[in-house]
C-alpha cells in the first residue's frame, strides 16, 4: 500500500498546474471548431495554443474547443494521442532494464527513461529488478522532453510503484476535466467513493480502494465526466450521478 | 450540340450522391471517422503520433505520414483477394502526397503518424471517399492541421461533364467514352493536393474539371464540418 488520500490530493493539484495551457475558467467562451475554421475576426485578439493568424482573422489549427479568454483565443484538443511536456505526471509500465535506469512505457510516441539516480532511495545495480522490475507500474514525472527521448523523474510526493487497485485508460485530452479546477472533481469523486485516485497526463488512471465495489464505481464516475466534453455545470450533474448510481 | 446527357440514377450533372460522415467509429484508435458517396463507404482510423520502425526511416526533422489503403474483400462484386496490390499501393501514396500538405508534421519529429482506410463498400470513388474520411480522422486524432481536405471525381460521359461517378457510369462506353478525373482540394483555399486522370480528356476542359471539383468540394466540406462538430457538441 502507498502513501493515502491527502497526499494525493495535493500531488493532484500539482498535475492540475501541469495540464499543459488548459484552463477551466468559467467565464471564457466555448465552442467546437475544425482545422482551417475562423473562430474570431479584428486585430484584438492573440492567437494561443492551437491557433494562428492568418490576415486580419485568428484560425484554428486543430480540431477541438476553442476558448477565448481575454485577447487570447485558443483551441483545446479533445480526442487524439498523448503529447509529453516537461512537469506531466504520468503513469507507465517498465518494459525493459538497462544498466543506467529503466525503460518505462508510458502510452505515447517516445518511451520514457527513468535514471537510476533519480529514484528517491538508494537501488543496487546488481539487483535493479529489487526495485523496479519488468511489467511494475509506476507514476513519474517528465522532468525533459528531448529529441532524443523523455526523462522521468520520481522525485517527489506521490511518485513511485503502484500496487494494488488497478489502472484503465480515458482519452488522454480528458484528463483536465477530470481533475477539475483545482483538482474539484477528482476530490469530489475520492470523496464519494472512498478510493485513492491517481491520474497521469497520459490518461493512464490508477483507482486504488477499499472494497472492489468502490473502486468499479469511482472507474464508472470517472468515464462519466470522460464522456461529457460540452457540458457546462458538470461537477452538480456528477452529484446528482452518485445519487442515483 | 450534343443532346441533354442523362445520368443513370436520375441526379443532375453536378449533384452528389447523398453523403454520409460519423466521427469517432473506431474507439480503439487515437482518431477514425466514416465517409459514404451513396454506396462507396470507406472507414479510416488515424493512430499516432507513435515511434517508426524501422529507425531507419525515422526523420529527426519532421514527422512522417503513412496512409494505407486496402479494398476489403467482401466490398467489391467478385471477391477481392485480401492484401497489398499495385493498385492499393499507389493509392496509398497518393493519398499521403493529397493529406500531407495541409498536416503540420514537424510538430512530431521521428515519430509516424499511421492512417489505415479501408473500403468496406465499393461503388467507385473509394480513393475520393478514402481521402475525405482520413482528412476527418486525422482532424479527430488532434493533429495540427492547416484545413480540411474535400475530394471528389470529376468525370466526363461522351461530352458531358459529371460529378462524383458510380461503378455503372465509370463503365460508360458510348461516344468519347467515359473519364475519371479524381481531386482533392484544400477546403479554405485554391489549392489542389491531388488530381488524377483515368480516360482521356481535352486539355482545355481541365480547367472546367477544377471548377466543378471545387465545387462539389464546398458541399463535401460542410458533411464533414457538420460530423466533426457533432462529436464534441453531443
Amino acid at each position: 500500500m502507498r502513501r493515502q488520500t491527502n497526499e494525493e490530493q495535493e500531488f493532484n493539484e500539482e498535475s492540475e498546474i501541469s495540464a499543459a495551457g488548459v484552463s477551466e475558467d468559467p467565464h471564457a467562451k466555448r465552442k467546437a471548431v475544425i482545422p482551417g475554421e475562423i473562430i474570431v475576426s479584428g486585430e484584438d485578439f492573440l492567437p494561443g495554443e492551437g491557433a494562428r493568424r492568418e490576415g486580419n482573422d485568428i484560425v484554428s489549427a486543430r480540431f477541438g474547443l476553442a476558448e477565448q479568454a481575454g485577447r487570447i483565443v485558443k483551441v483545446l484538443a479533445v480526442t487524439g494521442a498523448f503529447i509529453p511536456r516537461r512537469n506531466n505526471v504520468v503513469i507507465g509500465r517498465v518494459t525493459n532494464i538497462t544498466f543506467r535506469g529503466w525503460v518505462v512505457d508510458i502510452d505515447s510516441a517516445a518511451d520514457g527513461f527513468l535514471p537510476i539516480e533519480e529514484s528517491p532511495r538508494f537501488v543496487n545495480k546488481n539487483a535493479m529488478d529489487q526495485y523496479l522490475a519488468i511489467g511494475d507500474v509506476i507514476a513519474a514525472k517528465i522532468w525533459s522532453v528531448g529529441g532524443k527521448g523523455i526523462d522521468l523523474s520520481l522525485r517527489g510526493k506521490g511518485f513511485g510503484k503502484l500496487e494494488g487497485g488497478f489502472i484503465f485508460r480515458v482519452i488522454p485530452n480528458r484528463v483536465p476535466r477530470i481533475i477539475g479546477r483545482e483538482g474539484s472533481m477528482i476530490s469530489l469523486i475520492k470523496d464519494k467513493t472512498g478510493c485513492g485516485i491517481t491520474v497521469g497526463q497520459n490518461g493512464w488512471i490508477w483507482i486504488n480502494g477499499p472494497t472492489i465495489e468502490a473502486q468499479v464505481r469511482a472507474r464508472k464516475a470517472i468515464e462519466f465526466v470522460a464522456d461529457k466534453v460540452f457540458v457546462e455545470g458538470l461537477t452538480e450533474k456528477v452529484e446528482e450521478w452518485f445519487e442515483k448510481n | 450540340m450534343a443532346k441533354e446527357h442523362k445520368r443513370p440514377d436520375g441526379r443532375g450533372l453536378t449533384e452528389l450522391r447523398p453523403m454520409t460522415a460519423k466521427v469517432g467509429v473506431i474507439p480503439n484508435a487515437d482518431g477514425s471517422a466514416m465517409f459514404a458517396f451513396g454506396n462507396t463507404v470507406a472507414i479510416a482510423a488515424v493512430y499516432g503520433p507513435r515511434q517508426l520502425h524501422p529507425q531507419h526511416m525515422q526523420d529527426p526533422a519532421s514527422g512522417v505520414l503513412r496512409v494505407n489503403y486496402d479494398l476489403l474483400s467482401f466490398s467489391v462484386y467478385d471477391r477481392k483477394k485480401p492484401g497489398p496490390s499495385r493498385r492499393s499501393q499507389e493509392i496509398s501514396k497518393v493519398t499521403e502526397w493529397a493529406l500531407s500538405p495541409v498536416i503540420d508534421l514537424a510538430a512530431f519529429p521521428s515519430t509516424v503518424i499511421d492512417v489505415q482506410i479501408y473500403i468496406i463498400q465499393a461503388d467507385a470513388g473509394t480513393r475520393t471517399a478514402g481521402i475525405n474520411a482520413a482528412s476527418m480522422a486525422l482532424a479527430h486524432a488532434g493533429i495540427p492541421m492547416r484545413d480540411l481536405i474535400c475530394s471528389v471525381a470529376v468525370g466526363k460521359q461522351d461530352k458531358a461533364l459529371v460529378v462524383d461517378l458510380t461503378k455503372e457510369e465509370e463503365d460508360f462506353e458510348e461516344g468519347e467514352g467515359a473519364t475519371d478525373f479524381a481531386v482533392a482540394k484544400v477546403a479554405n483555399s485554391d489549392e489542389f493536393t491531388l488530381l488524377q486522370l483515368d480516360g482521356k480528356i481535352q486539355p482545355e476542359i481541365v480547367k472546367e474539371v477544377t471548377r466543378i471539383g471545387a465545387e462539389a468540394c464546398k458541399k463535401i466540406y460542410e458533411v464533414q464540418k457538420k460530423a466533426l462538430k457533432e462529436v464534441i457538441e453531443k
